[in-house]
């Protein structure tokens, strides 16, 4: 697919990926074989078919391709962008055993993008069942929710998302940064889902400004979805990690996509902008946090994580990104001290690590090297490590059950502990994916459906 | 999701306060909680604290100092207009009930936190004594309020004397704790004078709760922009406060923290003026 350069697209947020003219995708369309039984849907979180929406690229019918994606999917410009289909589909596509699958995402990305380029009313608009008169209440406008609630609205129910922060997106809005996913999309796919009769309220905390009790009780809301999110960010717990200069990724990706500190001040909100960044991680929000403070004009930029590359749970193509713009990777190095003077950060001190034995997940452990320690020169430090739950919600749910560290126990169709209440996304399984977060939002609205339809 | 400013009051020439329609938020708060606001579509994410609020009647009020951009621009709302958003009640509450005898501490804007604080207190029943500070008379904040309240005794300093005893707030505090008529203290105020009444509490082993203020951007938990170290553990000011043992919280930090974008507050705030002044023109 075509790209920008790298050295003039690290100086600026606009997208990096171009998108397929017509005439590339009909090709890439062209080399996909039509299987009698095709693999890749099963490879799909949300079971698009795949197939078939290939097969309406060949013949040209462009608004008949989103309609079968819709069909599964409300978020496909969003989802052939940031969908790990090398992990899914093309993993499953039955040319990828020899040699390059097809590209699938970039497919459904055409077909996306192709769509929102039509005026608005033109759009296609999934056809919904007549209104059951149920209501249900979906918490967290991320993936899961905005999954759940399409489906449900697609099924007749009168759905209202309830949205902490100003703008609706979870993650998409938030986390995921304009280079890669413009709000524009996000916003434009959302607005699909308004026009399906979503409603959605900003500005409102479920376990602050109502409980979800309240919700089922006073409301009178039939059944509720919970894809919160997982939440707080987790901190390298060594010393200095409170100085100036120390973000997390939560903090300095919320600063720069939701707050749009790039455009400080047009925008009011501030972020520091390092010259010298050490990013602490090795998935797509370090990743993420390392080439935007290469666009806020970062110098240099060191990725810093303690096993090889190879273990890095990233995506291939962000991690080329992030190399290709110029970010430096510090592999085996562990961070062991945020240095600081006058209470700003000055360097990190990391220790070498080797790995050795697998462990628990399989990945080869990286152990300390004994008395290796150095320290890079930096005046920023984004620790970029994963989140733990986020106890506001669930601190006030009577009779939800939770894991040890927090999470809502669901079952596989998202059913939790308390009867009508269903759960999904990174607040039930620690952080994961867009598109796994839709897949259990689709789940749990289909249970949510069952579950009205029987009473 | 507009909320529309039902009043505006100015308290002194730099201090506000504003009365905005929030039924939802009202019905929920309770002492020591705060809420996150943005004045418009280009706005920052404030946190605030709550001053009053009505169930009933579906208002919340705080209490806000000009200091930067953001409150500068607040400070221009008229009742009638709108801010972009308000959400919350945020934070833990205030433990109120069963204290005993309670001083409640409330420096500049900091009073206004205190307000419901002690409030809430005395009606718990615990014996209330309340030690309001400002710079100057004119920087006092609603001590007419204060006056209303069913405790036993309002203390007023002012720095130059202007009203009340001149001095520190610390000064009646200290007197209080060597009376030793003091079960529980609560500070309220500028990060450097919270300080201060915990070093002073800190000899008599008095209980002291500090309401912290640090920078947020959510306040729901989700950026860990207002951590602070409590006790040598870090600390989320969102969820796991605003609320803190004073004789544990790393103020030097807390400080340094307040003051990450200092810079970058003047640069705004100084645009905003000369835009403000632009307009006017």
């Amino acid at each position: 697919m075509p790209e920008r350069d790298a050295l003039e697209r690290a100086e600026d947020f606009v997208e990096v990926a171009l998108g397929y003219p017509e005439e590339l995708a009909r090709a890439e369309a062209e080399r996909c074989l039509q299987c009698a039984n095709p693999t890749c849907i099963a490879g799909c979180p949300v079971n698009i078919d795949i197939k078939s929406f290939i097969g309406r690229i060949l013949e040209g019918d462009y608004e008949g391709g989103t309609r079968v994606i819709k069909e599964r999917n409300p978020l496909p410009a969003v989802c052939g962008r940031v969908c790990p289909q090398e992990e899914q589909c093309e993993k499953a596509c039955i040319l990828a055993r020899k040699g390059e699958p097809v590209a699938i995402g970039r497919l459904e990305r055409f077909l996306g993008d192709r769509e929102l380029a039509r005026p608005p009313a033109e759009r296609e608009r999934p056809e919904t069942a007549p209104p059951s008169g149920r209501r249900v209440a979906v918490i967290g406008s991320g993936p899961a929710g905005l999954a759940c609630a399409g489906e449900l609205a697609r099924l007749g129910h009168a759905v209202t998302v309830f949205e902490s922060l100003h703008a609706p997106g979870g993650v998409l809005t938030y986390g995921i940064p304009e280079f890669r996913l413009p709000k524009s999309i996000v916003r434009a796919e959302i607005d699909a889902l308004a026009d399906m009769g979503v409603e959605v309220v900003t500005d409102t905390v479920i376990g602050a400004t109502y409980t979800l009790g309240e919700l089922l009780e006073d409301q009178g809301l039939d059944a509720a979805f919970i894809g919160a999110g997982a939440g707080l960010p987790v901190f390298l717990g060594i010393p200095g990690e409170n100085l100036n200069g120390v973000y997390s990724a939560n903090e300095f990706l919320t600063r720069v996509n939701l707050m749009k500190a790039y455009e400080f001040p047009t925008y009011d909100t501030p972020v520091w902008r390092g010259r010298k960044v050490a990013v602490v991680g090795g998935g797509n929000v370090a990743m993420d946090a390392a080439r935007t403070a290469k666009r806020l004009g970062a110098e240099e930029v060191f990725l810093v994580y303690r096993r090889t590359e190879e273990e890095m749970p990233a995506r291939r193509e962000e991690v080329h990104h992030a190399r290709e713009e110029g970010v430096e990777f510090k592999m085996l190095c562990s961070p062991v001290e945020v240095l600081g003077r006058d209470g700003w950060v000055t360097g990190l001190t990391a220790t070498r690590m080797e790995l050795g034995e697998p462990d628990a997940s399989g990945r080869r452990a990286p152990v300390c090297v004994v008395g290796s320690e150095f320290t890079i020169d930096c005046d920023t430090v984004i620790v970029a490590l994963g989140t733990r739950a986020n106890p506001v919600l669930t601190s006030t749910a009577d009779g939800l059950e939770l894991t040890s560290r927090g999470y809502i126990v669901a079952d596989e169709n998202g059913a939790t502990s308390v009867p009508g209440v269903y759960a999904g996304g990174d607040i039930v399984t620690g952080s994961a994916t867009v598109i796994k977060a839709m897949g259990a939002g689709k789940r749990a609205a289909a249970a949510i459906h069952a579950r009205l339809g029987a009473s | 999701m507009p909320f529309e400013v039902l009043q505006k009051r100015q308290l002194s020439e730099a201090v506000f306060e504003m009365t905005v329609a929030a039924p939802a938020v009202a019905a929920k708060v309770r002492p020591g909680q705060f809420l996150m606001l943005r004045v418009d579509e280009h706005g920052e994410r404030i946190p605030l604290t709550f001053s009053d609020w009505d169930a009933e009647q579906g208002w919340v009020r705080f209490i806000f100092m000009v200091v930067g951009k953001t409150t500068h621009a607040l400070s221009h709302r008229e009742a009638g207009e709108t801010i972009a958003d308000l959400v919350g009640p945020l934070g833990k509450p205030t433990r109120v009930e069963g204290l005993g005898r309670c001083v409640v501490v409330g420096g500049g804007v900091g009073a206004a936190v205190a307000y419901p604080v002690a409030r809430a207190m005395a009606e718990a029943g615990n014996e209330v004594t309340v030690i309001l500070g400002a710079r100057t008379a004119d920087l006092l904040v609603l001590a007419d309020e204060f006056e209303k309240l069913p405790i036993s005794e309002l203390i007023v300093a002012t720095d130059d004397g202007s009203e009340g005893r001149k001095g520190l707030v610390t000064e009646p505090l200290k007197e209080l704790c060597d009376a030793g008529v003091v079960d529980h203290a609560m500070a309220i105020g500028p990060a450097i004078m919270m300080k201060f009444c915990a070093a002073t509490t800190r000899p008599y082993g008095v209980p002291t709760v500090v309401s912290l203020n640090p920078i947020m951007v959510d306040g729901t938990g989700m950026c860990g922009a207002c951590r602070v170290s409590v006790g040598g553990e870090t600390k989320f000011g969102c969820v796991d406060g605003p609320d803190f043992d004073g004789h544990l919280v790393d103020f030097e930090e807390l400080m340094s923290r307040q003051r990450i974008y200092a810079d970058e507050e003047r640069e705004a705030d100084a645009a905003y003026r000369q835009e403000c002044s632009c307009r006017t023109k």
